[in-house]
This record gives structure tokens, C-alpha cells and sequence, in this order.
């Protein structure tokens, strides 16, 4: 019989107390239950990084942790990127600007992936943004164009 | 339409879907749901190659939760005997590549599906059902499947009078070349091997499924063409086409890959059979084992060439795996080879090649980087042998306007000779290379598609405009057709927005494919949109009281042209469309087009390597991409195109490839041991853009999204000759292969 365990947790900002069962996937809890389905499953292995999310401001991989895991922690998805008056993301911005996607199935992975990382390292050049995100695929672009809407990205997070 | 004047076309738009694809609003494959929705699992075949002795569902079927199972005989068959084709497809291969019928012919076939109210219990119904296989001697390799003693896939199929795993041939044939080598200085002949490769979007098959109490289906799915979803779940359902509706989701990657069903049909005859709306979401090991790869292939290619630097003959033999079922892409093959010269004496000749692998399914000008592999090696040799630069070599030999291409065109005006001048004069040939590096380069060439597009433009009661038209945008063509309505009609191309519609919402519109869209569907909304101003200039004309050809239509506006020049004060679009009442009611025009004369695509590429000599690994140090693109409609995009190619002809040469283990099953299955190229691995992709515009396009457009992944597996191959003095003659050139390699020349030394 699937166990059930009731967790806490806050998404976006908004708290959600429910039971889970006790295997279900951070990813598949955020997409089925609080229904955010911005959160992509690319790989459900760790590799693609599509479906990156932010727990406590650390960027995780929500198909390799478990719901009840994140009990008691703040998730952010790319949903919860932009401003609550729904004004973008310095690099939602930057992205759309800088044709940053193609397809756009990665991009909310690397959105959050980078989110996390220009928080901790705010001036970072090509080399330095291209190994952060080497740990998510896109097939598209060739990382050209998301690299350069990274740049930009932390230019105007510095105020520059 | 003269360039400089030019407000739209060719400016760097923001994209309409951009703002929900970066705020995680946008609607993928996997992401909508339905009340009462339940859950769709395949069973796959365990084995490689196997007789389906039979398959008890009983077990499965009363398991609580369990709503529906399907089999082979739920599926509309069709006899192996008789071709069935629907555009590029043949469905009596469809009809057992997406559920096995008398044999399991690949580790991950399809023999059966369920329907559960959740996932879990679909996964347990799977183990519930038994297959009586009767399992059989398999046969993975091209070499293994074409000897005389190969088990064989299909008793049906036959050559040369006896059953054979060759499914197909196709030549190509212009001169003689026995005569063509006689003239020859030097004649170089060299055997080739390339890996299948999987076209590796990020976002797995989904679709969700709804047939109502009635028999209607509503479908929503990811793929590359949801008329061509519709059609194969039609054929293989027997619910006719009127009766589906299939509705596009945003389409998280495909490069060919999405331009055939797999979940679809079966979902639909889940729904059908349970009464509920039923989810099928593929797992990445689903994609890697069971959707299509390209073709693995073997070739050889002989090139004789003058000391002048004329090439006057060329031959190519390519085998390629067409997975279980026939159909491997030999045209692209055969047909792209030589495509960029002008060689009088050519013959090009495919097999297609059947094991008991995935079936294949297109990717990237199919066919087309594995012919190009081959022939650009060869050029690279034959221009060392005579002492020639391999640049001023394909410049030499470079097709033009009336060169008769092997496989049959006589070209009109094309960019290739410019691509390569472009190559020749640009500064990355400059720059000087250090140890252990080098430069390679290599050119090719890609068909391009035109074919079926509708369109429809309307003019909204507030005087802007929608535009819908039946492709799914998988790299931003939305944008460009922005740009191209909002020319035509002289607005800000905020005023447009464009719509993918739905099979019931727009006429049929071929698939996302052969590098169409732009091509095709600008052609469509060229036309709708011509009507319309059409239709705005005679509702002025009638506001005026003078005659409709005495109207001009320019940045927006109607104007009174002619003797009446002046006379009135223009009408802008917003007071026509206040007006549409009074003047003959809704303004709009639709436009259905077979359209013709998408002309090739050529391009040349130049890429620095360098080697790690401890390590094997090769790295891309520097890369630029010479393309003719027509015209670059929204040049962002035609750059993605370019840059997203040249990455995965990248992946290709250096490490993606498929591994069997000893009983014919796929031992890398996910993207942690099938490398593709991360950030890290990639230089900055530099683009040379040269627009040599199609003379038979209204705004000269080009397909330009498949011809940037042809070049690159030779022109790094050339690469790592230029670096180590060591010629490759099979793909990918990973680590193992290039440190056994330089072992084996150290040794040799």
C-alpha cells in the first residue's frame, strides 16, 4: 500500500499543507499537485536540468528529490521568478530579449540554475557562465544566445 | 522588396511566445490535464527480436484501477504485402513500429498498453500481462544484417530473388565514371562508419487524449505537425479525420524526431476503450530505446581529381540502418553527397538496411551529414594529394545557376560558391594554431521542402491583426511571420499576433519539417495578406467613391493615388477596420498553397580542434558557419539555427552514439552515458549569414534549419587531421578511439 506523509511547504511564497505520497518526486509534486507545470522533466535522471528548481535559494534537481523532502523548506520555481506585480526576472528579460530559447523547454531550468548562481557569483565571464550551466542541456541554441542573455542578465542585476 | 527599406524583415523582434516560455506559462506536450484523466503505459519487449507466441491481458484487465489494455489487434492493421503511404511514410510499418503485431522486432518495441487511474498502477498492470515470446536469433549490425547467413527481420522482404534485411535501394547517376577515372591525376578511395545518433529534444513524447461518448477524439500532443498527427491516428484508429481533433502543444524540441506518432494512436484507442481522457508521457529511456535514432551507416566513396584541382569523378556506396522497418533516409544520402559540385561524371547508390534496432525517424537533414561525412573526408585527401588547398579546391568544383546536380535538378541561383569565398577571406582562417591543434573544413548541402500551407489573416475590429497559420514553431518561426505580415502591411509588428491553429481551426498544413515553414507558411501569409490589402484599398475606394485601383496601401495607410492623389485624407488600417460594417463586413483572407520552388540550402564550415593527447578528448577551440540563407528574416533565429546545428554535429563527431550490449539491447539510455554537448564542451559558435536571396520566394527566403548540421562531422574530422596527422575514417572520434589511435601511432613510430 503507498505511505502517505502530510509535509509543509512553501511555493511562490505560498504555503501548501498536504499529504504526499511518500515516493513522489519534488518534480511530480509541483507539476501534478500545486499544478505549476513550468517545471519541465526532461531526463527524470539528474542530467538534464530541466526541471532545476530553487530550495531555500539553492538550485536542486526536483525529479532526483523527493517531495517529503523538501518538508519545511521554501521552493521556488520559474513561476515564482518574476516579481510579485508580475514585472521579470532580470534574466526573464534578458532571455526573451536575447532569443535566449528556442524551443524553451530547458529554459526554465536555466533560469533557476542561473538565478541561483549569479546570486552567489554576481560578475561571471563567458567561461565561468558556461561551466554553471553545463550541468543543463539545451539542444537547440548551441548556448550561444543563453550565454549572452546570462551576461546581460548579471550586468543588470549589478545596477550596471 | 528592397532591403534598406526594409522595417520588419530582417530586424531582431522579440518573440510573441517569449514571455510565457520564460514564466513557465507555456503549454508543453506533457502539461495539460482533464478532469477524470488517467494514466497510459506501454509494455515493451524485453527482447531484441522474438515471435509474439500470444499475450494474455486477464490478469492486467482485473487489477483494480485498471481501465483499459490494448494489443496489436486493437490497432488497424495493414499487410506488409502492400504499401499504404501517407507523405514520406508507409503505414503498414507505422501500424507495427508503434505496437509490435506478429513479431517483436527491437528491445522497447510496443506489445501492449493499459490505461490506469494512476501511474503506478499502469506500471503494475504492465508486469501483470504475460507474452508467450518465442525469442530469435537478432541482428543489430549493418555488416551482420546484410551477410547471406543474417537472421532475417521480414520474410516478406526480398533482393536480388531471395529474403533479405535490404529493404531498398537508390541511385544516382549523371556521366560515366569509368571514363571519369581514366581522366583522373589521382583517384582516392576510402571507407567510412558513422553511429546512429537520436535527435535529443529535451522534452519526451507526450500526449493527452479525450474521446468522447460519440467517438470523437480531441488530441493534445507535442509533435511536429498535428495534421500529420491527426492523419496517423486516423489510419490507425479508424476514426476519420473529421472526427479528430488535434490540437498543438508548445513543442519542447524535435529536429524530425516528432514527425511521426507513437503515443498518440494508443491513447486514443485507450480513451476510446475506457471512456476517460488518458495521459501518455514517454520516460527519457522510452525516447532512447523506441523513438527514432538517424541511421548508423557504412559507405565508401572514390573521388578521382585532376591536377588543375577538377574533380571529374565521384562514387559513393552508402548502407544505412534503417532500424526494424524499412525507411532509412538513403535520399538524403544519396541525394546530398556531391550535391555542393559540379562534377561531370557521379554515381551515388543507397541501401537501406534493416536490424533489429529502434525504427529511425528523421533528424536534421536526414540522411544528408552521413553522405556529406564521406565525400568531404575524401575532398580533404585529394586536395592534400595534389597539393591544393581544400578551400580553393570546392571553389573550384562549386556548384552555380545551371549546374546539373546528380540527383536531377539543374540549380537556379545558389549561395554555395559564396559560402566558400566567405570561408576563404574570413579572419578565423588567420589565426594561428598552436600544438596539438588544427582546422578542418567541409561544406554541404540540403534539399529543403516547400508543399502544402494555409493561412489565415484577419483584421480585428480594433484594426490589428491575427495571424493563424498550421505549423508548430519550433525555433521562432511565430516571430518571423510577425515580421513578414507587419512589412506587408506596414505596422508595428506589435499589432500582429500569430497563432499556431488546430487541424479544426486552420486548413491542412504539412508538417515542421525539411526546413518549410518559413519557406511555406511565409509564402501562405504573404498571400492572405496581399488579399487583404486587397480588400482594404476597395473599402476605401468605396469610402472615397473612386476606384479601388486608384488606391495605394503604404505604412499602414490608404491613400488616394493617381489623379486623386491628395484629394482625400488617408485611412489608417483602425479606421478601416471601425468601419468594416458599412464597407462590406469583416475584413479577412485565408490562402491554401502547394508551394514550389524552396530551392537547396548550402553551407561551409571551419572548426579549430584541439587535442588532449593524455586524454583523447577533442575540443571545439573555435567554429564559424558559412551559410547561404536566403533572406534572414528575423536573423536571431536563422543564427540559432546555425549555432544549434553545428552543436549537434558536434555531439555527433566526438561522442554521442548508441551502445548494444551483448543481447541487442541499448546499454545507454539516458543522457548521463549518451553524451550530448553541454555548455562547457562549446566555443562561441560564430555565424557568417550570406543571403543570396530564392528567387522564387516573395521575401527570398530559404530553409535554413537542417543544412547547418551536414558539414560538421568532416569538418572536424579534417580537424584532428590537421592537429595529429591522423585520419578518422568512423564516428564519433571519442576519447577511447583518438587515445587508441595515437597509442597505435606512437607505436607504429
Amino acid at each position: 500500500m503507498p505511505d502517505y506523509r502530510n509535509i509543509n511547504v512553501v511555493v511562490n511564497g505560498v504555503k501548501h499543507e498536504l499529504d504526499v505520497e511518500t515516493r513522489t518526486s519534488l518534480g511530480d509534486f509541483l507539476r501534478q499537485e500545486i499544478k505549476l507545470t513550468g517545471t519541465h522533466l526532461g531526463c527524470e535522471h539528474g542530467v538534464c536540468g530541466a526541471c532545476t528548481v530553487l530550495l531555500d535559494g539553492e538550485a536542486v534537481r526536483s525529479c532526483l528529490m523527493l517531495a517529503v523532502q523538501a518538508n519545511g523548506h521554501e521552493i521556488t520555481t520559474v513561476e515564482g521568478l518574476a516579481e510579485e506585480d508580475g514585472s521579470l526576472h532580470p534574466l526573464q528579460e534578458a532571455f526573451w530579449k536575447h532569443h535566449g530559447l528556442q524551443c524553451g523547454f530547458c529554459t526554465p531550468g536555466m533560469l533557476t540554475s542561473l538565478a541561483a548562481y549569479l546570486g552567489d557569483n554576481p560578475e561571471p565571464n563567458e567561461r565561468d557562465l558556461r561551466e554553471a550551466i553545463s550541468g543543463n542541456i539545451c539542444r537547440c541554441t548551441g548556448y550561444q544566445s543563453i550565454v549572452d542573455a546570462a551576461l546581460d542578465a548579471a550586468k543588470k542585476m549589478r545596477g550596471e | 522588396m528592397n532591403d534598406a527599406n526594409n522595417k520588419w524583415i530582417g530586424k531582431r523582434t522579440i518573440r510573441p511566445d517569449g514571455a510565457d516560455k520564460v514564466t513557465g506559462q507555456a503549454t508543453f506536450g506533457a502539461d495539460t490535464t482533464m478532469p477524470g484523466m488517467i494514466w497510459g503505459k506501454v509494455l515493451r519487449s524485453p527482447h531484441a527480436h522474438a515471435n509474439i507466441r500470444s499475450i494474455d491481458t486477464s490478469k492486467a484487465e482485473s487489477l483494480p484501477g485498471v481501465k483499459a489494455v490494448i494489443t496489436s489487434a486493437d490497432v488497424t492493421n495493414y499487410s506488409p504485402e502492400k504499401s499504404v503511404i501517407l507523405g514520406i511514410q508507409d503505414m503498414r510499418w507505422m501500424t507495427r513500429n508503434v505496437m509490435a503485431r506478429e513479431k517483436a522486432l527491437f528491445h522497447g518495441h510496443p506489445v501492449a498498453a493499459v490505461a490506469a487511474t494512476s501511474q503506478k498502477i499502469a506500471d503494475q498492470a504492465c508486469k501483470l500481462i504475460e507474452v508467450d515470446y518465442e525469442v530469435l536469433p537478432w541482428v543489430v549490425e549493418i555488416d551482420d544484417a546484410i551477410k547471406s547467413d543474417a537472421p532475417i527481420l521480414h520474410e516478406f522482404i526480398e533482393f536480388e530473388g531471395k529474403p533479405s534485411n535490404i529493404a531498398g535501394t537508390l541511385e544516382h547517376k549523371k556521366g560515366d565514371v569509368q571514363t571519369g577515372f581514366e581522366e583522373a591525376d589521382v583517384i582516392v578511395e576510402r571507407s567510412f562508419t558513422t553511429r546512429p545518433v537520436h535527435q535529443g529534444y529535451i522534452e519526451p513524447h507526450a500526449c493527452l487524449v479525450s474521446v468522447s461518448a460519440d467517438g470523437r477524439a480531441t488530441i493534445w500532443s507535442s509533435s511536429q505537425g498535428q495534421f500529420m498527427v491527426r492523419a496517423m491516428t486516423s489510419m490507425l484508429t479508424d476514426i476519420p479525420q473529421s472526427s479528430i481533433r488535434a490540437i498543438p502543444a508548445e513543442i519542447g524540441g524535435g529536429f524530425g524526431g516528432k514527425t511521426i506518432v507513437y503515443l498518440e494512436p494508443l491513447a486514443t484507442i485507450l480513451s476510446k476503450k475506457s471512456g476517460r481522457p488518458v495521459k501518455m508521457v514517454m520516460s527519457r529511456e522510452e525516447v532512447m530505446r523506441a523513438s527514432g535514432p538517424t541511421s548508423g551507416s557504412k559507405s565508401t566513396v572514390k573521388m578521382g581529381i585532376k591536377k588543375d584541382g577538377s574533380i571529374v569523378a565521384a562514387q559513393g556506396t552508402y548502407y544505412l540502418q534503417a532500424g526494424a522497418l524499412p525507411g532509412s533516409p538513403i535520399r538524403g544520402a544519396v541525394g546530398c553527397a556531391f550535391a555542393p559540385y559540379d562534377i561531370p561524371n557521379v554515381h551515388a547508390l543507397g541501401y537501406d538496411v534493416v536490424s533489429n534496432r529502434s525504427k529511425v525517424a528523421a533528424y536534421r537533414a536526414p540522411g544528408a551529414p552521413i553522405g556529406a561525412f564521406a565525400v568531404e573526408c575524401v575532398i580533404d585527401e585529394i586536395s592534400e594529394a595534389i597539393g591544393m588547398d581544400p578551400l580553393e579546391v570546392r571553389l573550384k568544383n562549386a556548384a552555380k545557376e545551371g549546374t546539373q546536380a546528380a540527383h536531377g535538378p539543374v540549380y537556379p541561383r545558389i549561395g554555395y560558391y559564396e559560402t566558400v569565398e566567405a570561408a576563404l577571406s574570413h579572419p578565423h582562417r588567420e589565426i594561428p594554431l598552436g600544438k596539438f591543434q588544427g582546422r578542418g573544413v567541409a561544406s554541404g548541402f540540403w534539399f529543403n521542402a516547400g508543399g502544402e500551407s494555409s493561412s489565415q489573416v484577419n483584421i480585428t475590429e480594433d484594426g490589428n491583426v491575427v495571424v493563424t497559420t498550421g505549423h508548430p514553431d519550433i525555433g521562432g518561426s511565430r516571430a518571423s511571420i510577425a515580421n513578414i505580415t507587419a512589412e506587408l502591411l506596414g505596422i508595428d509588428y506589435k499589432r500582429v499576433s500569430v497563432l499556431i491553429g488546430d487541424t479544426a481551426t486552420i486548413g491542412y498544413s504539412n508538417l515542421t519539417g525539411g526546413s518549410r515553414v518559413l519557406f511555406a507558411s511565409g509564402m501562405a501569409v504573404t498571400d492572405s495578406t496581399e488579399k487583404v490589402i486587397v480588400s482594404l484599398k476597395e473599402r476605401a475606394a468605396k469610402i472615397w467613391d473612386i476606384d479601388p485601383e486608384a488606391v495605394d496601401w503604404e505604412d499602414g495607410y490608404a491613400r488616394p493615388a493617381g489623379a486623386n492623389a491628395g484629394m482625400f485624407d488617408p485611412l489608417s488600417l483602425e479606421e478601416l477596420a471601425e468601419r468594416a460594417t458599412e464597407t462590406g463586413g469583416p475584413i479577412g483572407a485565408g490562402s491554401q498553397l502547394n508551394t514550389a520552388g524552396a530551392e537547396g540550402g548550402f553551407a561551409t564550415h571551419m572548426c579549430d580542434v584541439e587535442v588532449d593527447i593524455d586524454l583523447g578528448i577533442v575540443r571545439i577551440i573555435r567554429y564559424t558557419s558559412f551559410q547561404d540563407v536566403g533572406r534572414a528574416v528575423h536573423p536571431s533565429y536563422v543564427e540559432g539555427q546555425l549555432q544549434g546545428g553545428a552543436a549537434q554535429g558536434i555531439g555527433w563527431a566526438l561522442n554521442e552514439e548508441y551502445i548494444y550490449d551483448s543481447e541487442g539491447r541499448v546499454d545507454n539510455p539516458g543522457f548521463l552515458d549518451y553524451r550530448m554537448p553541454v555548455c562547457s564542451d562549446l566555443p562561441m559558435l560564430d555565424t557568417v549569414m550570406i543571403e543570396v536571396p530564392n528567387p522564387k520566394h516573395p521575401q527570398g527566403v530559404r530553409g535554413v534549419g537542417e543544412v547547418p548540421l551536414v558539414p560538421p562531422l568532416a569538418a572536424i574530422r579534417n580537424a584532428i587531421y590537421d592537429a595529429l596527422g591522423i585520419r578518422f575514417y568512423g564516428l564519433p572520434m571519442s576519447p577511447p578511439v583518438v587515445l587508441e589511435a595515437l597509442e597505435q601511432g606512437e607505436a607504429a613510430e
